[in-house]
């Protein structure tokens, strides 16, 4: 294999992995957070705008971590430094 | 694929660029600033009032109510730059329903721009409502020992609100480029109301995660309770 296939599969894994792994836990987290935001809602229904407010923001907020993990994933498919540098140097030989 | 607007480029001249971030940005700002002064140039103050003089005073009124409830007394100060803030965001995502328009918040240098308009901002406001040697000391608290992570925090959190912005825009894009590849009929318009909704709540997120910042910077030493405390991500 020469280093070309080598960038290429580490990167197209570690997207995967990245991508895989990141999710599990801003969904662990939101699911708590809406399990807890529900039954928060039942007890006092009348607190139902700030719950949802804080619950939204509260939401985005794990959801961002996510989206990190979207961004490196994205990053190493589409705009690979690694890959970019390698192909520059292969086009200049 | 493109990841970003920044990569469509329009027309060149030597160094200078014109990407279609930079042109979508101004198209915004031009179509934002003269839809208000077009609004704004026969206000009543009558009962009878133009429809769309009572859509900007339901935005501005909504605006500085949220502003309130985030903790900062006066909102008519900060609703320069929080409306302003909002109002791009929130303009700036909805327009995807606009076929052929690329959202420039999903392009990092326009996030970033913003995000550090806030960097920027918050110590500005904070000094203003509390001198500078009251401002300076908060980032000392509790102890001095704590000096360096509040400064990390500051820049962490900057970087954060940017690259939440540019990731959610971004991916809201690129799914759609995904599906469109693999089951062009539904599920995209499914997928973009999705988009229009996301957009909307970055939006709000970004412009109360700036309020929040504004209000931990301006509240000095007052004795906090557990229930303010500062959120951060």
């Amino acid at each position: 294999m020469d280093n070309a296939t080598l960038i290429a599969i580490a990167s197209i894994v570690t997207a995967g992995l990245t991508i895989a792994l990141g999710s599990i836990g801003p969904a662990l987290g939101e699911g708590r957070a809406v399990a807890t935001a529900l039954s928060s809602l039942a007890q006092q229904p009348d607190a139902a705008t700030t719950i949802t407010r804080t619950l939204f923001v509260g939401l985005a907020m794990i959801e961002s971590i996510a989206i990190y993990c979207f961004v490196v994933s994205m990053i190493l498919i589409f705009a690979n430094p690694f890959w970019t540098h390698f192909v520059a140097e292969a086009a200049g030989k | 694929m493109r990841l970003s607007p920044d990569e469509m480029i329009l027309w060149r001249d030597g160094f200078f660029k014109l990407n279609a971030t930079i042109v979508y940005t101004w198209a915004l700002m031009f179509a934002l600033t003269v839809g208000s002064t077009l609004v704004t140039r026969n206000l009543s103050l009558g009962l009878a009032r133009s429809r769309w003089q009572n859509l900007l005073e339901i935005i501005v009124a909504g605006i500085a109510k949220q502003i309130e409830d985030v903790g900062l007394r006066h909102p008519k100060k900060y609703l320069g730059f929080l409306g302003t803030l909002f109002l791009f965001v929130a303009s700036a995502n909805l327009c995807t329903i606009i076929p052929g328009y690329e959202p420039p918040t999903g392009s990092l240098s326009t996030t970033a721009a913003l995000a550090l308009c806030v960097l920027v901002a918050v110590p500005l406001f904070g000094i203003e409502e509390q001198g500078i040697g009251e401002y300076l000391k908060t980032y000392t608290e509790p102890t001095i020992i704590m000096l360096p992570f509040n400064i990390i925090s500051e820049l962490s959190r900057t970087l954060a609100l940017a690259v939440r912005l540019f990731g959610n825009m971004m991916s809201g894009t690129m799914i759609l480029a995904i599906l469109l590849t693999i089951t062009p009929f539904v599920f995209p318009i499914v997928m973009s109301a999705l988009g229009l909704l996301t957009g909307m709540v970055q939006a709000y997120i970004f412009t109360i995660l700036a309020a929040v910042y504004i209000a931990a910077a301006t509240r000095g030493r007052e004795p906090r309770t557990e229930t303010d405390t500062p959120m951060d991500s």
